[in-house]
């Protein structure tokens, strides 16, 4: 796959369709790669990277690069497609300046569930049969592959690309998911109960706003969580509250919005499941307002923007609050 | 050397609680280690090293200042501060009880940060000894040595028994305060676990990693290199490195109105952050290449500057494994050397 | 435990001067009278409305007025709204003195003085001003450059006009950029002012004002033949703890609370340019 995306690439660069190609970077170890935007042939050779840990969405990249002068190619998973697709429904991103070659998707690895086994000193990782073989400064390790992979992955949603200018390999269905189960785990506590998970998970949160950061959804100019006018521009929380808050609130900022890539809970630093929150957002949505599936497609109304008859009244919503 | 098996390890802890309150790297349950106050039945982690680093215990996420009662015109200033009680970090590793030595140059500088300096007066920092370093790890890079780490006392386990070792007055009463349960062991055992865990450390990936090429002569050349666009290109600007950082001291000073007054806090703040220089009038670092230069700047180049060539880094690789994007100071220094 | 830094004195707002639109200046006692604490010219002092913020301000006044500190500062963010709006008898905190000071007492004794600011840049230097016109033996000759957008923009004017002008002790030019009613003296921006009156090369400039007027008039001073190591400026950026701890106020390894905010050209060359 790797060798097939550099020649492409390469091709897309040297008869001009791009001027730049936004992609992964090779790093330090097996695991440690980095998005970065790639301008030759000779940089592609030599850097670029498609493997079992490139799992980062180069979307949110995007609405930035293509601003930028010449068109640019992105190799897109299909998960990351539906973010995409959803930046471009927001006028995020300039569809024109963007040229998508979708690829196969993960399942992607999670390093840190490597490391979980106790396996340290890595110096390489192959997959062979779906088994890990994992080459350590300690001697060779093995682990099933499916017990590495990442938590996004373990319940992905589709396989089909939502948005592209061709593809490399076949598009794949979308997927009857698990994704939920979690959530309705959640909706089956008492309020006691889910209110202790919800505190022990958020009291981790050091406030790095990794997950802002880092969510195609969170494209404000500037965040209301940085703007010293706010009144809620806080670094730390004062409070359990404050530290409830910051998460809930941004839920419910990108809820309609989220596509669920699940990068969030990928980069928190803290493992907090906080995608979680927007998959609670999603389910109810679903009941509330119908099937819907942000990023799906560039024109739908989306069910908190829209307003039919058949929208159930504010006091369900305000029932299904009442335990 | 004076030792205790680790199967008693319980007992040593009870023994130490009992005195004092005692912190230990305990798992959570989502498997990462995290400093906690010890409890009956509580166990050590045999993790490497906790998620978050050891300089919680004297530079904490949040803490309160100094708190204000405002009535009309008049304000009232309310010292807060309080004498820290007398605690024990257990298990700290070689790496983070150097970004201690590296924070003391900051906080204990004139003028001295009497919050700081209160919490490490009463503090005893027992280090552990590394015997399974990971792939992350270039303490070497900073001249410590995993093996034999600092801090007040040092323990080192060769599987079967943990030995102790005193550093200074402070190491030396600690121990005195769990002899009782120690007794005299010997070590060739220990001095064979502790050759293997050498060698490994010379064999990790990271292990030719050096500061030749960076200090505080190097200041416009790196700040000038035309690394920087490429090597910020795709950096979050979240907070990640700085605060999973042991070393990183940047903070702010905010107040909260509690309704009942104004408590002024000090949290942790990083220079990835694109308010951290912003002023009414204007932002010296108005892109994202300008404060992810100022972070490794400050580490490599600034910090060795004002503090006799001493580094801002441990490598103690928490920045390599928790950064979303990979993009960490060992990439940068491989990137932006000039030999 | 000893005292902390980060711990605030009380002060007391006992007189609010309206300087000019924008900018008003406020005198500062201790409760329990006189000052709070002693300062050297170019110093600065955290002051700040808990629960409102905490900013650095110069110290306006001189040393040697042994009754009060004074502060001139401009309305443009959240607290100094606060400060413009409040009444006499206000109290503030206030923490300090910070940084290091121009050297009055070491290099600039004996020198010939050149002052050149714009707009609310004449605060920092006015300390140094009314220093040496106190200790006017110590020095050579003094010469003030001071331009504004208006004559109503002028800080100070009253001081100015009253006792400055009034001092056979040192020679004030003033200049404003724009024509207005009322003045009759000289028009123009301030660097093209300074070579206009071409002062000697002998002479030890000390400069404050917008970042564009400091680099104009640096290029000016230049072009007479003054070197950079004769020239004093004093920075601001934004800072929290006053004392080199925070992180943020760096230009290179040297923290403008701490190695500044004083420092001279030829100093700040060496620097990266990060201000």
């Amino acid at each position: 796959m790797q060798e097939a995306m550099i020649n492409k690439a390469k091709q897309l660069l040297a008869d001009g369709t791009v001027n730049r190609v936004i992609g992964w970077k090779r790093g330090e170890f097996a695991y440690d790669i980095t998005p970065a935007v790639f301008e030759s042939a000779e940089e592609l050779d030599s850097e670029f990277v498609y493997d079992d840990f490139t799992s980062a969405n180069v979307s949110k990249y995007l609405v930035k690069e293509c601003k930028k002068e010449g068109r640019i190619l992105a190799f897109l998973k299909p998960c990351d497609t539906y973010s995409f697709n959803q930046l471009i429904k927001e006028h995020r991103v300039v569809r024109e300046n963007v040229y998508i070659v979708g690829i196969p998707g993960g399942p992607k690895l999670d390093a840190e569930k490597i490391k979980a086994k106790g396996i340290t000193g890595i110096l390489g990782v192959k997959n062979e049969n779906y088994t890990l073989k994992i080459d350590t400064v300690y001697g060779e390790e093995t682990m099933p592959f499916y017990e590495a992979i990442l938590d996004k992955c373990a319940s992905c949603k589709s396989k089909k690309h939502v948005v592209y200018d061709e593809l490399i390999g076949e598009d794949g269905d979308v997927l009857d998911s698990n994704r939920f189960d979690m959530v309705e785990k959640l909706e089956n506590m008492s309020a006691q109960e889910r209110y202790d998970f919800w505190r022990e998970q958020l009291s981790k949160c050091i406030r790095c706003n990794a997950c802002r950061n880092v969510c195609p959804a969170c494209t404000c100019e500037k965040c209301v969580f940085d703007n010293p006018n706010s009144g809620v521009e806080n670094k730390a929380p004062a409070d359990s509250f404050e530290e409830n808050m910051f998460h809930i609130i941004r839920a419910f900022h990108v809820a309609g919005r989220c596509t669920d890539c699940g990068e969030c809970s990928r980069v928190c630093p803290q493992n907090i499941p906080l995608h979680l929150l927007n998959r609670k957002f999603i389910k109810d949505i679903n009941s509330l307002y119908g099937e819907y599936q942000a990023g799906e497609d560039t024109t739908s109304r989306a069910p908190l923007n829209d307003y039919n008859k058949d929208d159930c009244e504010a006091s369900i919503v305000h029932e299904r609050g009442v335990e | 050397m004076l030792k205790i098996s680790l199967d008693k390890l319980d007992k040593l802890f009870e023994a130490i609680a009992a005195s004092q309150t005692l912190y230990i790297p305990a798992d959570r349950e989502d498997g990462a280690a995290e400093y906690r106050k010890y409890e009956s039945g509580m166990k050590l982690s045999n993790k490497l090293n906790t998620l978050r680093s050891a300089k919680d215990f004297f530079f904490p996420q949040t803490e309160n200042l100094v708190d204000f009662k405002m009535e009309g015109k008049n304000i009232d200033v309310i010292d807060v501060r309080e004498e820290s009680e007398d605690f024990v970090i257990f298990g700290v590793r070689a790496c983070d009880a150097r970004s201690f030595t590296i924070l003391d140059k900051v906080f204990l500088a004139e003028p001295v940060d009497s919050y700081y300096k209160n919490r490490r007066d009463h503090s005893t920092v027992v280090t552990m000894a590394c015997t399974r370093p990971a792939e992350t790890c270039f303490c070497g890079t900073f001249g410590i040595d995993a093996s034999a780490p600092e801090g007040d006392a040092a323990c080192f386990s060769d599987g079967e028994n943990l030995f102790f070792e005193a550093h200074n007055e402070k190491g030396q009463k600690f121990i005195d305060s769990i002899s009782s349960l120690l007794e005299e062991g010997n070590t060739s055992k220990l001095d064979d676990v502790r050759e293997k865990t050498r060698d490994i450390l010379k064999k990790l990936p990271l292990a030719n990693l050096s500061t030749d090429n960076f200090g505080g002569d190097k200041l416009n050349e790196y700040f000038n290199s035309d690394k920087w666009g490429e090597l910020s290109e795709s950096c979050l600007g979240c907070g990640t490195c700085t605060f999973v950082c042991p070393t990183c001291q940047c903070y702010d000073i905010k107040d909260f109105n509690t309704g009942h007054g104004i408590k002024r806090f000090r949290c942790w703040d990083s220079c990835m952050y694109s308010d951290f220089t912003k002023m009414a009038h204007g932002n010296p670092r108005l892109t994202q290449l300008e404060r992810f230069r100022q972070r490794f700047m400050h580490k490599l180049v600034y910090f060795p500057a004002n503090n006799n060539g001493e580094f801002g880094c441990v490598g103690c690789g928490r920045c390599l494994s928790k950064c979303p994007i990979s993009m960490n100071i060992v990439k940068v220094m491989k990137a932006l050397e000039v030999k | 435990m000893n005292n902390d830094t980060l711990i605030p004195y009380i002060g007391v707002v006992t007189d609010i001067r309206q300087d000019t639109p924008d900018v008003k200046t406020f005198r500062v006692v201790s409760p329990e009278g006189g000052k709070v604490f002693e300062h050297m010219p170019g110093q600065c002092a955290m002051l700040s409305i808990p629960g409102v913020g905490e900013a650095m301000f110069s110290i306006t006044s001189s040393p040697t007025n042994t009754k009060f500190m004074e502060f001139s500062i401009k309305k443009c963010g959240c607290l100094t709204t606060w400060l413009h709006a409040m009444d006499v008898g206000q109290q503030i905190t206030i923490r300090g003195p910070y940084g290091n000071a121009f050297p009055v007492e070491t290099e600039l004794k004996g020198k010939d003085l050149l002052f050149i600011a714009g707009g609310i840049g004449l605060a920092p230097l006015r300390s140094v001003i009314n220093y040496v016109r106190d200790k006017r033996a110590n020095y050579g000759d003094v010469q003030v450059i001071y331009g504004s957008r208006s004559k109503d923009d002028l800080v100070d004017y009253k001081e100015i006009i009253d006792e400055w002008m009034t001092d056979d002790g040192i020679k004030v030019d003033l200049t404003i950029d724009n024509p207005q009613e009322g003045w009759d003296g000289h028009v123009g921006f301030v660097p093209n002012y300074v070579k206009e009156l071409n002062p000697s090369i002998n002479k030890t400039v000390l400069i404050c004002g917008p970042p564009i007027m400091i680099k104009f008039t640096l290029a000016g001073l230049k072009e007479l033949g003054f070197k950079e190591t004769q020239v004093y400026t004093t920075m601001e950026l934004r800072m929290k703890c006053g004392v080199g701890k925070c992180g943020r106020c760096n230009i290179g390894n040297k923290y403008v609370c701490k190695d500044g905010p004083v420092f001279r050209f030829d100093q700040l060359g060496e620097l990266p340019d990060e201000y």
